[in-house]
């Protein structure tokens, strides 16, 4: 096989994928080919199984149609091709764990045995606390972290074990304004840095928008692929949900009004 | 007489065998604790504990083995509680209702149990310091298979048990490390139980890690504390007991909790 071809070869493929609990359908017919470092937004309502859509991919949640394959080959559970950015959750403050010690269990965590000092993975750890501009954090334990910080390290949990494909639950949620584009900004130059595919499930893409190569719209079980500019559109957006939703541009932001996604956050901009 | 070291030297030979098993209790303890600590576990600890009074008293009543009892009624209260108990909410009132019936049996059988038992309460309240040879080859055994299987899943262990969505994420087994977990602490309770007593097993398996994390936060470090406050709360617990001819567990939990104290003081001392 020559590069060129390689090169071609998308990196993800969903195809014609299904999840259905009992009588109701998340999403079927789902098809997706993520290409090598490409950003795609996963933008949906609550319940629209974005989350369900990133399970699959990490092997944990089975298709009830279709097949995932990951390089050619069906996902597996716990592949270290895979890097993972859960949504921010406050960490205890007894927690045992320094930040540094969250970026090495991203590395070899999942390994038996006692996690004895080992060279290569403390160069390891020093390079990205470089690439995250971490080191005066890294001694502190996580509980004291603020979310901001948190989420930094998380990016250089996700990306240590140099994958290929990064899938982001919500990494931005709970995090205010400013905290939003820092986090958003260091896991985009991260994934050029390391040359991996971003799968970003979000309900707001403005912190992303000028990151974000295509965009992956759930809604009522149904979905579109496409640039931002074909996907978030009224009319594309208002045939997804059947019924008036009108996408809103406004200084380089996107606002979306008319979905009813966000019944108990009326006046929450979002999109 | 609370202290009394004269003839030191002459019961110092009788007692090895209490030390030797006091000190594989107090490694085995010591690193257990970590996880009952961070896994927010030290209440069903208390509550395995009095089933494996219950099982060595009905064992006692019937003419068994004590051990095997103690380690058959922790087992079952263990996996009782890691059935059932996955959320801590759900775990607490299990082990409360567990903990009370577990008791009453125990104190049942006791009360039926004819036989001269120099032990009979010592199941509850420990030992008067004499642990005899078959005995202390269970302890042995049973202090050497748990230290073994904890070092050899330390990593995934901890990753699961602080860092649980991206441990799934990255393949770690959650639940069955949940289950290999209770089925280890129900040995530990059993095997702490021949020494301290039901109703002490927390100084042995809770409280010496409880005050390791109170003073660092690096993990490996946590482990070295807790390990190093057990075996001096155990052994300066078995070597002043004996002066005084009195159970080794009220000095043992006076140690421990001492040590907890200072922790906490050391804590204070440093913010």
């Amino acid at each position: 096989m020559t590069a060129g071809t390689v090169a071609k070869k998308p990196l993800l493929e969903v195809i014609d994928a299904e999840i259905s609990f009992g009588q109701k359908t998340l999403w079927s017919g789902l098809n997706l080919r993520v290409n090598p470092e490409e950003f795609i937004a996963v933008i949906g309502a609550n319940g629209s199984g974005k989350t369900s859509l990133l399970k699959a991919i990490l092997g944990q949640e089975p298709l009830t149609r279709g097949e995932i394959l990951l390089h050619g080959a069906p996902v597996l559970k716990g592949s270290s091709r895979v890097g993972y950015i859960p949504q921010h959750r406050a960490t205890d403050s007894g927690t045992p764990m320094r930040a540094r010690d969250l970026l090495r269990m991203g590395l070899d965590g999942h390994r038996f045995g006692f996690p004895l000092p080992n060279a290569r993975i403390r160069r390891r750890v020093e390079h990205v606390l470089n690439c995250i501009d971490g080191h005066d954090l890294a001694d502190k334990p996580v509980g004291t972290l603020s979310g901001g910080q948190l989420q930094r390290f998380r990016v250089g949990q996700a990306v240590i074990s140099s994958p290929d494909l990064i899938l982001a639950d919500e990494p931005l949620s709970a995090l205010d304004l400013q905290q939003q584009q820092a986090v958003a900004n260091l896991l985009d130059e991260e994934r050029r840095e390391h040359r991996a595919a971003v799968l970003f499930v979000t309900h707001d893409v403005n912190p992303i928008l000028g990151m974000v190569d295509r965009v992956l719209y759930l809604a009522n079980g149904k979905f579109r692929i496409g640039t931002p500019d074909e996907v978030l559109r009224s009319e594309v957006l208002s045939e997804l949900y059947g019924t008036q939703v009108d996408v809103l541009r406004n200084q380089g932001r996107i606002v979306v009004v008319g979905t009813h996604d966000h019944d108990h956050h009326p006046d929450e901009e979002w999109s | 007489m609370i202290f009394n070291f004269t003839d030191y030297d002459q019961l110092l030979p009788l007692i090895t065998n209490s030390l030797i098993a006091g000190a594989l209790l107090a490694v085995m303890g010591g690193l257990i604790g970590v996880f009952v600590n961070t896994r927010d576990m030290s209440f069903a600890v208390h509550g395995i504990s009095e089933l494996s009074f219950a099982g060595a008293s009905i064992a006692l009543l019937a003419g068994m083995d004590v051990v095997l009892g103690s380690i058959l009624g922790s087992l079952i209260a263990a996996g009782i509680i890691g059935v059932m108990g996955a959320k801590a909410r759900e775990r607490n009132s299990i082990v409360a209702v567990l903990m009370p019936a577990g008791l009453g049996f125990g104190i049942l059988a006791i009360s039926l149990y004819q036989g001269q038992a120099v032990n009979k309460f010592g199941l509850l309240t420990g030992q008067i310091v004499s642990v005899d040879n078959p005995q202390l080859l269970w302890l042995a055994a049973i202090s050497v298979v748990i230290v073994t299987t904890l070092l050899l899943v330390w990593r995934p262990l901890t990753f699961a048990s602080l860092d649980p969505e991206v441990a799934a994420a990255r393949g770690v087994p959650i639940r069955g490390l949940s289950i290999l977990f209770m089925l280890l602490l129900g040995l530990a309770v059993a095997a702490s139980v021949q020494v301290v007593g039901a109703l002490l097993v927390l100084s042995l398996l809770v409280t010496p890690a409880a005050a390791a994390l109170r003073i660092t936060k690096i993990p490996a470090l946590v482990a070295v504390f807790s390990v190093s406050f057990a075996l001096i709360a155990v052994l300066g617990g078995i070597l002043l007991a004996v002066g005084a001819g009195l159970p080794i567990s009220p000095y043992v939990t006076t140690i421990s909790f001492a040590i907890y104290g200072i922790c906490r003081l050391v804590e204070l001392r440093r913010k």
